[in-house]
């Protein structure tokens, strides 16, 4: 399984600041698909409302996931398709592994899916001596530099023109170039070779349909088409949630995901696959397996305050306009999922307590709540997920995270409770204050935790007198006046 | 029938910037408005909530439902308070249904400053004059929480000698997110630098904005790198008397 390394959450973001390539990648990235995606809604025939729906969508799939994969593996195994269900990531990289020795594998050819590396799925062949290829040409550089995709969709991101054709040239052996059509030649060269000999192909499943029993995938290099018809054998990953009912809630899904993911009206390529080839045809797969994962999906469906999280269709969207990873990228967030999405997903599926600096680390702006195509409110679940975290959770297992600072604010609660002891703090935060303002009265300095303000910037000092006292003398004389 | 407005004082500017809420009540003055303050608030109980406190965020809120129960019109001048009583509250008394509809109540009453100006009292020239060139900073709990976006530009537009000029992404967090500017200062200050930035480039030489708090997180980089651009709150602008 995928190691988690939110722990590292920090360290990992100042890393991705101090990164001036990240940084102008990240920006760009942001400006293009975020701003692009947020027009794309806007020119929507049916307008940006047309999110709310899609939300509406997905809840009733999320709510009816029982009869609908019912229905879905029923009709692939009338075509002679295979569906596991799989509880967990080591039930469901043993089948694929069973499945890849059955047809003595040695070439696995991949397209993009983060379940994989939820899962861990490609260190498990590795380690059983079968090679995976990625091919989409993004996640192809992040493995042959040996890296972890920092974005959902552009996992290549943090990726220079120059490192790339350095890479390129060294594992290729092609000559050194920086310029993009060259570079995709040779990488499209290499993978043509890996398409035409691999055994296996793998993919992910970005929605399935229970009405007509298929999975649809897309993609904009046509790899995913490739991975899943050329190899004998196709392996659909898919998390159990992914699925609505009918063929129409597929149209508003896809163009939603395509102009969330990517500012566009439609990704280039839309596969439905429902089975292996048919006896009268001549292209597809022998065999086709659909493996169904719940993977701590069943335990986030179980709780209705975070069921919505289950809506999700891994588009991205909130990645490119969130503001914490427009300056962290994604490699802080420690796991196959990042920015926003990332930062509810991950505690959920891997503990609160151990990916806590993902509930925290964040401004609860918003930004990503506009930017999703299936208006998930993912700041309601951010701050849900500190209230386990300040208070403790027995049903997700969470043990309070800060004792002391559930001391102090409990502490202030009474304070604030009272005008009289507010101003007796006022008082004394005003003293103790007072001596670190500056000649010209802003404070550049502090200890202890205000360090984390005073490091980067100024801080006005608390007012000789409060508004309400202020306000409190102005009454009076007022009174005194009228009388 | 006389009309009447209840302050309620963001914990920032009741603190640090006094002169916000004193200019805040000239603009009502300004309009022949009466203006209540009760004198026993504190805070909204924001900074508890963010954090997690919910039990301690409750305590805050009963205080402020308790105090601001009678008052018809509660008028403030921040954004994230607003917010925080609007679309907070509901979901602190969730399990409490009296208080609940208190909250909801209370709510229903709470107005976002320029919100209240020029939706509620339809006043958009209030004859303000203020030299030079501003930039309106759109704080993430105004624009994306309460979905003031238009009425604070309307407002400054009719400032005379003033020119509104968009920074780039002026829709952007400032980075300061309360407690996670002091938790994750690196990020929050990263955040903030490219806010800096586009205030900046814009060529104004006041930012303005209707929440103390991202206000004070831009002024202490501004003051940090002495650059010579002011950080104002709005009503400062429409009320006078900033230095």
């Amino acid at each position: 399984m995928t190691n988690l390394t939110a722990e590292k959450y920090r360290e990992e973001a100042i890393r991705g600041i101090n990164d001036p390539v990240l940084q102008k990648a990240l920006a760009d990235l942001q400006m293009r698909l975020g701003r692009g995606a947020e027009e794309a809604y806007r020119n929507l025939p049916e307008g940006p409302g047309l999110r709310r729906k899609a939300h509406e969508i997905r809840m009733k799939a999320v709510l009816n996931l029982d009869s609908l994969l019912e229905r879905l593996s029923e009709k692939i195994r009338s075509r002679g398709g295979h569906v596991f269900f799989a509880k967990d990531a080591h039930e469901a990289v043993k089948y694929c592994l069973d499945t890849a020795k059955r047809n003595n594998v040695r070439l696995a050819v991949k397209g993009k899916s983060m379940l994989s590396e939820e899962i861990g799925l490609n260190d498990a062949f590795a380690a059983a001596g079968i090679e995976v290829a990625e091919t989409d040409l993004g996640e192809y550089i992040i493995q042959l530099a040996g890296e972890r995709p920092s974005h959902i969709i552009a996992p290549a991101i943090h990726k220079t023109r120059n490192e790339i054709g350095l890479l390129f040239s060294e594992k290729l052996g092609i000559p050194f170039t920086t310029d993009p059509g060259t570079l995709t030649k040779a990488a499209r060269k290499a993978l043509r070779e890996k398409f035409l000999s691999a055994q296996m192909g793998i993919t992910g499943c970005n929605i399935a349909c229970a009405e007509t029993g298929h999975i649809t995938v897309v993609s904009n290099e046509g790899n995913i088409r490739m991975s899943s018809t050329l190899p004998k054998v196709h392996v659909a990953l898919m998390g159990m949630e992914r699925i609505t009912e009918r063929l129409s809630d597929h149209d508003i899904l896809f163009r939603l995901l395509s102009r969330g993911a990517a500012a566009q009206k439609m990704a280039g390529y839309v596969s439905y696959i429902g089975g292996p080839r048919p006896a009268d045809q001549a292209d597809g797969p022998d065999e086709f397996h659909l493996v169904i994962i719940d993977n701590g999906r069943a335990k986030i469906l179980a709780d209705e305050e975070f069921r919505e999280m289950l809506c999700c269709i891994r588009c991205g969207a909130c990645l490119n306009m969130c503001p914490v990873y427009g300056k962290i990228g994604g490699h802080a967030y420690g796991y196959a999922y990042s920015g926003p999405v990332g930062a509810v997903v991950t505690p959920l599926l891997k503990g609160i307590n151990r990916a806590k600096d993902l509930c925290l680390g964040e401004t609860l702006c918003g930004a990503c709540r506009d930017a999703c195509p299936v208006d998930i409110d993912l700041p309601r679940m951010l701050l849900l997920l500190r209230s386990k975290l300040a208070d403790g959770d027995l049903k997700w297992d969470v043990r309070r995270e800060n004792p002391a600072e559930k001391i102090m604010y409990g502490m202030w609660s009474g304070i604030v409770s009272r005008r009289w002891t507010y101003d007796v703090m006022l008082g004394l935060s005003r003293k103790v204050l007072k001596p670190f303002a500056g000649k010209d009265g802003m404070i550049s300095s502090l200890p202890l935790f205000m360090k984390g303000w005073t490091g980067s910037r100024d801080m006005k000092p608390l007012a000789k007198e409060s508004f309400i006292s202020q306000w409190r003398k102005r009454e009076n004389k007022k009174g005194n006046d009228e009388r | 029938m006389e009309r009447k407005v209840t302050l309620f004082i963001q914990c920032i500017i009741d603190g640090i910037y006094p002169e916000v809420g004193f200019a805040a009540v000239r603009i009502f003055e300004k309009l022949g408005i009466n203006v209540e303050c009760p004198s026993g608030q504190t805070c909204c109980g924001q900074p508890a909530f963010n954090s997690g406190y919910r039990k301690e965020a409750r305590r805050a809120a009963e205080h402020f439902i308790s105090i601001f129960s009678d008052a018809e019109t509660i008028v403030c001048p921040s954004g994230s308070c607003v917010n925080m009583v609007r679309n907070h509250y509901p979901e602190l008394f969730r399990d409490d249904a009296k208080m609940l509809e208190r909250a909801k109540d209370i709510g229903s009453r709470t107005f976002e400053l320029t919100e209240y100006l020029v939706d509620v009292l339809k006043v958009e020239d209030l004859g303000a004059r203020y030299e030079g060139r501003i930039t309106y900073h759109d704080s993430c709990h105004l624009i994306r929480g309460i979905g003031v976006i238009e009425q604070p530009r309307k407002l400054i537009r009719k400032i005379r000698g003033a020119e509104l000029i968009e920074m780039k992404d002026s829709d952007r967090c400032c980075g300061f997110g309360g407690a996670f500017s002091v938790k994750y200062p690196e990020i929050s200050a990263a955040i903030l630098e490219d806010k800096i930035g586009n205030i900046i480039t814009s060529g104004a030489e006041t930012v303005t904005g209707c929440d103390m708090g991202c206000l004070m997180n831009i002024q202490g980089l501004l003051s940090r790198k002495r650059l010579p651009v002011r950080a104002l709150h709005i009503a400062q602008l429409l009320g006078g008397q900033w230095k």
